[in-house]
């Protein structure tokens, strides 16, 4: 149950679930915070409970969701809004970008159930082009915790981060830890691992997979850097130019449609810098979604650390 | 508020603002050659009522907390915002001259809250009426007793969202918000009741809870007399239908479709000179 005072944040806890925990823990601390549901409040753990004048639910209407939050952050609120990733980024998108991003209001605009993480739920729940679509907003930024224990740590950060933000999380299982982390800071990719031969880009549920193929690697004696690029904007440049520069090729992995997100985002920068370098996106090549476990839907669309580990040796040859 | 309604004196006075707004609205239209003026020029009656008698705001400090707040959801409408707002001191009446002539002026063909005054950055319909819902909501959790006011255009009552706001402000208590219907039965197209209709609107709205009043959006005693009485009834959000004629003020645009965006030619500017005493475009 997400309503457990305490959860264990170094052990395989999904996403979405410590997602409930932080907002809790931060609202009770922060009286400027206020949550904004659409049938969703399960997304806010006990502050819904705990807080109920500062927690607002509007039943499934994704758009007024995002414009009553817009209204509340007018008056000074913290205001987290969260729902499906499907339905805020695409039924809410135009709230997104004219009643939020424009003025840069203290809104944060949390999709759940991002990726595959729906699993059965099919392609209507399935978001694939999150990412892409709050990419092409400017003031956006945008987050992909890692993990639960990212999570926890991403959404304290963001009570102090001015202005308007898209955090990815999942949902209320698959997110397996990920060991030996150090701190995030937004905008600041996390170099998870060091290499010579190869790096790995990865960002959500994809950085398991990314440090599962550097060890696969690591036996085959290729030496892997593996970035956890939990921020895809603004994104780090710097960590992209310096991965180009210390490794023969670069792979990116995302829970996401191969257009428009972090493998996008990537190559714009290698490309814009005039960086020519063996470079592979690993992601859904631009198809929508299948119902399945989550497990075997990424086996369908290649993205695991096998796949990664395959695309190494084809880049190093 | 004490519930004495206007005297004639008072009247007359807003009467005066009411010309001085239109006559400059005119005048930045046709100077800028491109604008929305019967959809703000319909507005006046209600926004000078509204500056003038009902708001608590303070003109030389717009961001005060406290202040009751207006959100034109029918953004297309600015043009009644810019005049009053300068009008009453937010900003100098000169900058008006920008008006969709300078690049990227404060002054554009849709709000923006760059400029003092103005609460939200609204063009696309079916979105500030949600915002002041949010509002009107923080008023509720901060424990501030300002009220929230929104115009909404009738078309813009085909945008499903408005439902949605509809529905929610009654269901979240909200009774500090006004909502005021342009009811001018005119869209860019056509008639509302052509394109698509919208009544029963009043029935509409009080089956979602609203209490509802209907009033001509052109007498002062009228509007003021509903704005002054709301929230009509305890834990409900108000909604005004004030009847008006699109163009209002300007005889030869009144009513007709196509004063949607039209600005006067040289002939018309002439006749609204005649009946309005504009006089030349840059006269003060």
């Amino acid at each position: 149950m997400m309503t457990k005072e305490k959860l264990d944040l170094k052990s395989d806890i999904a996403t979405r679930v410590v997602l409930g925990k932080a907002i809790t823990d931060l609202g009770l601390k922060n009286e400027k915070i206020c949550t904004v549901a659409a049938d969703s409040e399960s997304r806010f753990g006990d502050f819904v409970k705990k807080a109920p004048n500062r927690a607002v639910n509007v039943g499934i209407a994704e758009q007024n969701a995002v414009s009553i939050s817009a209204g509340l952050a007018f008056c000074g609120k913290i205001v987290f809004v969260s729902t499906y990733a499907t339905f805020i980024s695409m039924r809410a998108c135009e709230q997104i970008r004219t009643d939020v991003a424009f003025q840069n209001l203290n809104v944060k605009v949390v999709g759940t159930n991002s990726g595959f993480s729906p699993g059965w739920e099919g392609f209507t729940h399935q978001a694939l082009e999150d990412i892409g679509i709050m990419r092409a907003i400017p003031n956006m930024t945008i987050i992909v915790p890692a993990d639960g224990e990212e999570t926890y740590n991403l959404v304290h950060q963001l009570a102090d981060y001015e202005g308007a933000v898209y955090l990815r999380v999942r949902g209320k299982k698959d997110d397996p830890h990920i060991k030996n982390k150090g701190k995030t800071i937004i905008g600041k990719a996390e170099e998870l691992k060091s290499g010579e031969d190869i790096t790995i880009i990865a960002c959500g549920r994809m950085v398991y997979e990314a440090v599962k193929a550097a060890d696969i690697l690591s036996e085959k004696n290729i030496s892997t850097k593996v970035l956890n690029m939990h921020t895809i904007k603004p994104i780090d440049k710097e960590a992209i130019v310096t991965a180009a520069e210390e490794t023969m090729g670069i792979i990116t992995m995302e829970e996401h449609n191969t257009i428009g997100g972090l493998g996008t985002a990537v190559a714009e920068i290698l490309c814009e810098k005039g960086i020519g370098i063996p470079f592979k996106k690993i992601g859904v090549n631009d198809r929508f979604g299948i119902p399945g476990k989550t497990h075997d839907i990424f086996r369908h669309f290649g993205l695991t650390s096998e796949n990664a580990v395959k695309t190494a040796e084809e880049i190093l040859g | 508020m004490t519930n004495t309604s206007l005297t004639l004196n008072e009247i007359n006075e807003l009467k005066e603002t009411a010309l001085k707004m239109r006559k400059t609205a005119i005048k930045m239209a046709t100077k800028a050659g491109e604008a929305h003026l019967g959809p703000a020029l319909d507005l006046t009656e209600i926004i000078v009522t509204l500056y003038s008698k009902i708001m608590n705001y303070r003109a030389s400090d717009p961001k005060w907390p406290k202040r009751d707040r207006l959100i034109l959801s029918k953004g297309h409408g600015c043009l009644a915002l810019y005049t009053i707002l300068a009008e009453k001191g937010f900003y100098e009446k000169e900058l008006l001259d920008t008006f969709c002539t300078q690049l990227d002026t404060l002054f554009g063909g849709h709000p923006e809250v760059k400029v003092p005054g103005i609460e939200a950055n609204t063009g696309s319909l079916g979105h500030g009426f949600n915002i002041g819902i949010g509002m009107a909501k923080a008023a509720q959790i901060d424990n501030f007793d300002y009220k929230v006011y929104t115009i909404l255009g009738d078309g813009e009552n085909q945008e499903g969202s408005i439902w949605e706001g509809a529905m929610a402000a009654p269901n979240l208590n909200i009774d500090n918000l006004i909502a005021i219907v342009d009811r001018n039965h005119l869209q860019v197209s056509g008639r509302t009741e052509k394109i698509m209709n919208i009544d029963p609107l009043k029935n509409k709205w009080e089956s979602f809870g609203w209490a509802v009043q209907e009033i001509d959006g052109h007498d002062f005693s009228q509007i003021y007399n509903a704005l002054n009485s709301a929230p009509f009834k305890p834990g409900k959000p108000s909604l005004i239908i004030a009847n008006t004629i699109k163009a209002k003020g300007l005889s030869f645009a009144e009513n007709k479709v196509e004063w949607h965006h039209k600005v006067p030619n040289e002939e018309e500017y002439r006749i609204a000179d005649k009946e309005l005493g504009l006089g030349g475009l840059n006269d003060d």
